[in-house]
């Protein structure tokens, strides 16, 4: 892989997303030694910035680099000089003036982790920026879908809850549909970001990804559950904030379940066997019924152990994307 | 391990005056010598394991596997070690290489390992290996063997079982190839490369 950071899946080509997979493979078989270390990236520092809160994504990203043998730094706002003022890229500016070889960002602001690629020479990978992207978990679920069912493309994946301010349903969009997946995103009216699908689709064309998968569009909407669910191979439910109750989104949580959730009787309706995902942290009798989130057909378990595995994979490669000659 | 199978797709290099050290009887003989003097030594297979390093280790293992449990009429396990990520010139490099799951088959506490190569040369592969293998548990023993030692080692590292001695100088090159890999079983020494960065020595 020969780039410096990763912000999102929309600039990954089909054959990155492979390489990042096939080496989260290898990855995966040294979480199950005895010993799970290894040492490609001995000597090298990475700086863990949290400024949004966050347990499996910064706990994975901190297993992922000392399982490689980096040095790894924690910050988080608070407790910092954040408090005291100090902006953003002043701040990831001295973090590289200390040494970090790379940073990984989660910020509350979408676009963060950019404004912070173009001044560092340090890596920079996205943990999360706001509504926008998440591309580590969108790698994740692709590896996860795979591990499951073989391949990905051909495959129907719904995505069910709140897309509108969901940076998972983004990049997994993105990711599912460059690996020649077809997406239906589904949400309640109210939740379902207007132009979403047209704007992936441009974007797949633009990069010369099929904007078609059996005759159906690669990213499509609907606020239609039933229609998502019909030939879903893979079904993820997407989690839904308080928060949006108190904007006028939405009347109410129960509300919201009995329309929207995923229970084990709408589940029947998609396909025979399919895989359960869920980014976590889950309300569960909200967006996911308990019987659901714990049943045979969920990968959501899965899915942490193989966040741990993603993230070496990017890590490793990322590595070697910056400096040294082409050999 | 040869530098050029470092990136793992390296096959065949044409158009170089080159001579066959090993036809596909030879390579026989040899891997049939070197299977009974595993057997010698150990005095048969309990604990054995045979390691082959990626790539070509792995299907000489496998061969060695093959034979030694023909012979004492027991199976042998065999398992697949990538030491990419335990090299020393990872740095050098730049741009990750490509890796493979590794499968070794049973925790290597008080195993007796062999690690198996086609052609042993700087020495560093096989430190890596050594590495590597030291997350599986704690092995009684460890051994290599190899198709070829070409000799030039940097490191203080020997062979247990060699199936053919090969003096050469730095800028021959010497391959084993296999049918599993190669389409055809030989061992050839090429000569002098062509261009100058045909050779990726750091």
């Amino acid at each position: 892989m020969r780039r410096k950071d990763v912000l999102d899946l929309d600039d990954f080509s089909p054959d990155e997303i492979r390489e990042v997979l096939e080496t989260t493979s290898a990855m995966k078989e040294v979480l199950a030694r005895p010993i799970k270390r290894v040492p490609p990236l001995r000597g090298k520092t990475i700086v863990n910035c949290f400024y949004e809160a966050s347990t499996r994504t910064r706990v994975s990203f901190e297993l992922a680099a000392k399982n490689l043998s980096a040095d790894v730094v924690n910050i988080s706002a608070s407790g910092s000089s954040v408090e005291k003022g100090e902006s953003l890229v002043d701040t990831t500016r001295t973090l590289q003036a200390l040494g970090a070889d790379m940073v990984v960002m989660r910020h509350a602001a979408s676009g963060a982790p950019y404004a912070v690629a173009r001044e560092l020479s340090a890596s920079v990978i996205n943990g999360g920026d706001g509504w926008h992207a998440h591309p580590t978990q969108a790698l994740l679920d692709l590896f996860t879908v795979q591990s499951r069912l073989g391949r990905i493309d051909g495959r129907r994946i719904a995505i069910i809850g709140d897309v509108l301010h969901s940076r998972v349903a983004r990049s997994a969009a993105w990711g599912f549909a460059t690996m020649g997946a077809s997406v239906i995103l589904c949400a309640p009216p109210t939740l379902l970001p207007i132009g979403l699908d047209t704007a992936i689709l441009a974007g797949l064309r633009a990069k010369g990804v099929a904007t078609e998968v059996a005759g159906t569009p690669a990213v499509a909407m609907t606020h239609d559950i039933d229609a998502a669910l019909r030939d879903a191979d893979v079904v993820m439910a997407l989690r839904v904030q308080r928060e949006r109750m108190d904007a006028g989104l939405l009347p109410s949580l129960r509300e919201y379940a009995r329309a929207y959730g995923l229970t084990r009787e709408r589940l029947a309706r998609a396909r025979f066997g399919a895989v359960v995902l869920h980014p976590g942290p889950m309300n569960e009798g909200v967006e996911i019924a308990p019987d659901v989130a714990h049943g045979s057909q969920s990968a959501i378990e899965e899915q942490v152990t193989n966040g741990v595995a993603v993230r070496m994979a990017v890590l490793y490669l990322l590595a070697g994307g910056r400096a040294g000659p082409a050999v | 391990m040869d530098d050029r199978n470092f990136d793992l797709g390296a096959g065949p290099v044409e158009g170089r005056p080159s001579k066959r050290i090993l036809d596909a009887d030879g390579l026989r003989r040899a891997l049939t010598r070197v299977a009974h003097e595993v057997l010698e030594r150990h005095g048969g297979t309990r604990d054995l394991v045979l390691v082959g390093m990626r790539r070509r280790g792995v299907p000489i293992a496998r061969r060695l596997a093959d034979l030694v449990g023909r012979f004492e009429g027991t199976p042998v396990d065999v398992g697949e070690l990538d030491v990419t990520m335990f090299r020393d010139d990872l740095e050098i490099r730049g741009t990750r290489p490509a890796l493979r799951p590794s499968s070794i088959p049973r925790d290597l506490t008080d195993a007796r390992v062999v690690l198996v190569d086609d052609v042993l040369y700087t020495g560093r592969t096989v430190r890596a290996a050594l590495d590597a293998l030291m997350s599986y548990g704690r092995a009684r023993q460890v051994q290599l063997a190899v198709v070829v030692d070409r000799g030039h080692r940097e490191l203080p590292i020997r062979a247990d079982y060699v199936g053919k001695n090969l003096p050469t100088s730095r800028d021959e090159s010497v391959e084993v190839r296999l049918v599993e890999v190669d389409g055809i079983d030989e061992v050839v020494l090429l000569d002098r490369l062509g261009a100058p960065d045909a050779r990726s020595r750091p």
